[in-house]
């Protein structure tokens, strides 16, 4: 990286050469491995933003002076890019403040704007829960859904889509890369189902942008979805897709000025703009070669930890971003998982914040038992993750586990040979 | 969650950690929880003539607060009888451990695994004086 710029948390970061810190030990912030949650922000992109906070901090909807044109030739500069790394056409790029939003645009406002043809929608139940909200509002609205599960390894089985398939079905949404185990949809083959049944095909890309390739000159997709901090960009930005030829309508949920030809109105976020164009300009370039680096660490990642027992990947490995590894432990508690890996910053298929355990919906659409569903950690690996980072995660790992499953009253039934699903517990 | 400083030192450094030879007619076993709820319990606790508990070893599956219930109370059986373990509430183990209102549950199940052991225990006596 040549960036130079003077950045409190981005200094602490990365050293002079602008390369990842050495943040192992104790008492260092823990690694980062969750680069599905969120992205920093490239320190190129973070110096291309800057400006456009202070000096050029016109109105790009200005257009009786030369603050105004600046700002809005940095805006169409980055719709353009926006739409070179996914083989869109720029007019067909509208500026969102996020994936949530565009995935609420798209969805409320084509299944509003052609409502008269229909009111069925099918999604899929490992969904974000942005498209799966949004689906559910329409049905408080008098729309119908479908929820199709997908097949144990994540994927949906095509003829199951099919089935689905109503003469009053509208809309059909269905994400690229899955948030969670990082699997990628057969977007074509479904694209080309819903073209042959008249239905709008909205895809959520959130976590797509730059680990897949993606043509929408070539792909059947009316509707698609981005957002910035999923791939370096700053958070707040994003972007939705609307197809051209042929013309996909869509009926606004924000009114005001008309601005993105009346489609989402509101003040453009240049600066946070400008960081999504430079962050997808990245992502185009240098994509393929970080790809194959990510790869090998995920790769070193996995049989690391395939080496201990009774560990499970969750969703299928080979239609799958190289980012992901979505994995879980047999034998050892959600929660104390989650309290022995302080040392990586992960997200778990646990959700302990309240009275109620609620394990990952997404795993349980796969049919994974609660046990493992909450015994599942899902790290995700990025352009900063060091091949050092991994080596110390291998380790971390195998210790902890170790560890819980020496107290883990189940891994010995285990070991003695019990069936633990022969076992009468005492539910409690 | 943010746990109280005494349930991480007992979730870092568990105390007596293991299994006691079940077939041993001093020995009492105590397991309940059931992994679908998330916590199982396993609590075994050696008892001499005298009905003294000489030793208490655990094992447990669930989150930092089961573990450490369970940790604690290995520490407190030890030289009590059992009609003192017997008496061992759960309201004190989650006095003792500062545990949040969510995770309570993790002292009723220590209370009952120690109920669970003793009553084992005394299962085996009985079964040695009718023999």
């Amino acid at each position: 990286m040549s960036a130079s710029i003077e950045m409190p948390v981005l200094k602490d970061m990365f050293d002079e050469n602008g390369l990842a810190k050495d943040t192992h030990g104790a008492d260092a912030q823990p690694i980062y491995l969750d680069y599905s949650a969120t992205t920093p922000v490239d320190p190129r992109v973070a110096a291309k933003m800057i400006p456009y906070i202070t000096e050029h901090f016109g109105n790009p909807a200005s257009r009786s002076h030369p603050y105004g044109w600046t700002a809005e030739k940095a805006v169409e500069n980055a719709r353009e890019e926006v739409a070179k790394l996914v083989g869109a056409d720029p007019r067909e790029i509208v500026w969102t403040s996020g994936a949530t939003e565009s995935n609420n645009l798209a969805i409320k406002g084509a299944a509003n704007f052609y409502s008269e043809k229909g009111k069925h929608i099918i999604t899929i139940t490992t969904e974000h829960k942005a498209v799966i909200d949004a689906v559910r509002e329409l049905e408080r609205q008098g729309f119908t859904a479908t929820y199709l599960d997908p097949e144990p390894n994540g994927l949906i089985d095509l003829e199951k889509f099919k089935a689905a398939i109503r003469p009053d079905t509208v809309l059909a949404s269905v994400m690229f890369v899955n948030n969670e185990i990082g699997v990628i949809q057969d977007i074509t083959a479904i694209g080309n189902i819903c073209r042959e049944n008249n239905i709008i095909f909205h895809v959520d890309a959130a976590q797509a942008t730059g680990k897949v390739e993606i043509d929408l000159e070539k792909l059947p997709v009316d509707l698609m979805s981005f957002c910035a901090h999923k791939t370096y960009g700053p958070k707040g930005i994003g972007a939705l897709y609307v197809r051209r030829k042929p013309r996909i309508r869509i009926e606004a949920q924000m009114h005001g000025g008309g601005h993105e030809r009346g489609m989402r109105s509101g003040t453009l976020a240049t600066h946070q703009i400008v960081g999504m164009g430079e962050a997808f300009k990245l992502a185009r370039e240098e994509m393929v070669v970080e790809n194959a680096r990510i790869l090998k660490l995920r790769n070193k990642l996995l049989h690391g930890l395939e080496t201990m027992e009774e560990v499970y990947v969750n969703g299928d490995l080979e239609h799958r971003v190289p980012h992901n590894l979505n994995i879980s432990f047999n034998y050892v508690e959600g929660e104390s998982l989650i309290m022995a890996v302080k040392g990586i910053a992960v997200s778990s298929g646990s959700a302990c914040t309240s009275a109620s355990l609620e394990p990952s919906y997404v795993l349980r659409a796969l049919g994974r038992s609660d046990e493992l569903a909450h015994s599942s950690i899902r790290f995700s690996i990025g352009r900063f993750t060091t091949e050092e980072d991994i080596d110390y995660t291998i380790n971390l790992m195998k210790s902890k586990i170790d560890k819980l499953r020496e107290l883990s009253p189940l891994w010995e039934m285990f070991k003695d040979g019990i069936d633990l699903s022969k076992v009468q517990w005492a539910a409690h | 969650m943010a746990y109280s400083d005494k349930v991480l030192d007992h979730y870092e450094n568990p105390r007596n950690v293991g299994t006691l030879d079940k077939n041993d007619p001093n020995v009492g076993t105590g397991m309940v929880g059931a992994p679908a709820c998330g916590d199982v319990m396993k609590l075994m606790i050696k008892v001499n003539d005298a009905g003294i508990i000489e030793d208490a070893k655990f094992k447990t599956y669930g989150c930092g607060s089961a573990i450490a219930s369970s940790s604690l109370v290995t520490e407190w059986l030890k030289g009590k009888t059992i009609d003192e373990a017997y008496a061992i509430k759960n309201s004190a183990i989650a006095e003792e451990l500062a545990l949040p209102p969510v995770k309570i549950h993790c002292s009723v199940l220590a209370e009952d695994a120690i109920k669970a052991a003793v009553a084992d225990i005394k299962a085996k006596q009985l079964a040695k004086e009718t023999a």
